[in-house]
């Protein structure tokens, strides 16, 4: 089974625009939304939910005002300035440690359980999807990205499918680090501007830290060929592999705006021809088709 | 006063909306960019750094002199950051939280606060506008203690701009919370949309006065100002799908510099927000 994670470190640069244009053209895949906090794969894939489940992302400490002695003990001890001087917790502040649960001289302060989201498996045109909703404002992404990479992995063996994409968060941070690991390879779209360029740098490094296969493929790279040519040397330079190049192509808004892959939109537009292009080039990729080696170079 | 732009989605124009902000205002302006995961606004104002220092994180370190194995350190670690084992202790200093129960409830002295690097802090000033950037470390998880520490230098007599990470998260609500105004930057597609919603419902926990900038108008379809309408959302400022703009963006220009006629709307969108600031400290 091989896994392919589509990042950017960037964000809007195209990600899952691409992923949805890429599940159109698998077979035998299970897709994985880890977009956790800004989920966008079902406006265009439109699943039909089959199963929602509630995500526990963690515990939150609550004081019971009624035995609060307000000795000031949980003010001293929480390192995350949660506890308010009216001896309230600020659910926004609290980091759920629990250290002024366990440390109250009282025992007056709970520590219930936090539903944090709800994730979903569904059935796409294109086939299962695992996807999730974290809470507004709600902690643990990463363990609820972790989750729903688990949940898809599940469904490949069950189903035997021997691929599951997943649409990655943006940045580098916690929800990155656990769309990551133990993934076949990642796909880095890039866009050709400093911005963009910063960015894929940042996660070239994330992919050497954790030693995992990167690829980059080029989006909008007419609308600055410098920073492209960039972008194509910096690739060539950090050993990571061009995919390909996709013009700046408003096809992908207009088949975003129909909730349709940009294949389903028209099969023929530039864009179409060249993600075509950038998706038989990944299959064809050492990196991505033999992962058992793979793995055994990264254990080495 | 603390103006915080934000937006769900990334890639709406948060970093245009705040550099171009930043430089066109005629009051003393301070730049903080809080997207430490992916910080971008140094490469637009070109800043010189002055001051860098890093960010720290305590994390524990076991002296086993003293160490007796009586496991409550591990008990009150709610991270699995430390193992006791029968004669050694684990740390995992990637899964620590810096809460720092370990060092509280140890009671022979045997835990030791040490320190591990979660990102380092830049100062510097560019054209006139005082400038802080975090930037976390390769591998590491944890952005909010690195954008706490970045708007602990928030000076009061100043405009505070902040140019928030993307998402909903807490890295998002560390750049957020007590900001006395969020500006919200969307673009007018579905996914801008979707995006924006979660972000309204995120000001709205929050409870501070905001608005919408539209970024790429004319790009998708009229769904968000009609949500706009709808939720009473004030749309401050439009900025055009103009092919010029993003060309400009992304050779890291300044838009207000190429085309000089946004410096006067940006100083609009700047009066708009004083308003709305005022407005909502009088209904409070």
């Amino acid at each position: 089974m091989r896994e392919l994670v589509i990042l950017s470190g960037k964000g809007g640069t195209g990600k899952t625009s691409i992923t949805a244009a890429f599940a159109s053209l698998a077979e035998n895949m299970v897709l994985c939304d880890a977009d956790v906090d800004a989920a966008d794969l079902h406006l265009i894939l439109e699943p039909d939910f089959k199963k929602t489940s509630d995500f526990i992302g963690g515990n939150e400490a609550v004081i019971n005002p009624d035995k609060c002695t307000q000795c000031g003990r949980c003010i001293e001890v929480c390192r995350f300035d949660a506890v308010k001087d009216t001896f309230e917790i600020d659910p926004i502040e609290c980091e759920g440690c629990g250290v002024c649960v366990d440390l109250c001289p009282e025992q007056t302060i709970d520590f219930p359980e936090v539903v944090c989201g709800q994730w979903y498996l569904s059935d796409t045109r294109f086939g299962p999807m695992v996807h999730a909703r974290l809470g507004i404002a709600q902690e643990n992404s990463g363990k609820l990205v972790a989750l729903v990479r688990q949940e898809a992995k599940k469904i490949a063996t069950e189903k035997n499918l021997d691929l599951i994409l997943t649409d990655g968060p943006p940045g580098i941070g916690c929800p990155v680090i656990a769309s990551i690991g133990q993934a076949t390879a990642i796909l880095i779209i890039a866009e050709p501007t400093v911005s963009g360029l910063h960015d894929m740098e940042r996660v070239g490094q994330l992919s050497k830290h954790f030693n995992i296969p990167a690829m980059v493929c080029i989006n909008k790279y007419d609308l600055n060929t410098d920073q492209t040519k960039k972008i194509e040397d910096l690739a060539k330079e950090t050993n990571i592999a061009i995919v390909g190049k996709i013009s700046f192509d408003q096809t992908f808004t207009e088949s975003m705006i129909q909730a349709e892959t940009i294949f389903e939109y028209n099969n023929n537009s530039q864009a179409s021809i060249e993600v075509r292009q950038v998706w038989d080039n990944i299959l064809s990729l050492p990196a991505f088709n033999n992962p058992v080696a793979n793995n055994i170079m990264q254990h080495l | 006063m603390i103006i915080s732009i934000a937006s769900g989605k990334g890639g709406t124009g948060k970093t245009t909306v705040s550099t171009n902000l930043a430089l066109s205002i005629d009051q003393k302006v301070q730049l903080l960019d809080c997207d430490v995961e992916e910080p971008n606004s140094h490469l637009f104002i070109n800043p010189v750094i002055e001051k860098k220092e890093q960010v720290l994180a305590p994390v524990p370190q076991i002296d086993l002199e003293k160490c007796t194995f009586c496991k409550k350190c591990m008990d009150i670690c709610r991270y699995g950051a430390i193992a006791v084992l029968k004669k050694d202790v684990l740390t995992f200093e990637n899964l620590c939280h810096s809460c720092g129960g370990c060092f509280e409830v140890c009671p022979e002295n045997a835990v030791i606060e040490k320190n591990r690097s979660l990102g380092d802090i830049e100062h510097g000033s560019a054209r006139g506008i005082s400038f802080i950037h975090g930037r976390m470390d390769i591998g590491q998880v944890m952005a909010p203690p690195i954008i706490k520490k970045v708007r602990s230098y928030t000076d009061p007599d100043l405009v505070t701009i902040i140019d928030a990470p993307p998402g909903t998260s807490c890295p998002v609500i560390a750049a957020m919370n007590k900001a006395d105004f969020i500006l919200l930057v969307t673009e007018p597609t579905p996914f801008g949309l979707h995006d924006l919603k979660l972000a309204v419902e995120t000001v709205r926990i929050l409870d501070i006065p905001h608005g919408l900038v539209i970024n790429r108008a004319g790009l998708g379809n009229d769904d968000v100002k009609t949500y706009a309408q709808k939720e009473g959302l004030p749309i401050l400022m439009e900025i055009p799908f103009d092919k010029k703009i993003a060309q400009i963006y992304s050779n890291g220009h300044m838009v207000v510099d190429e085309l000089p006629e946004y410096k006067e709307k940006f100083c609009d969108l700047f009066e708009k927000i004083k308003q709305l600031v005022e407005k909502g400290g009088q209904s409070k």
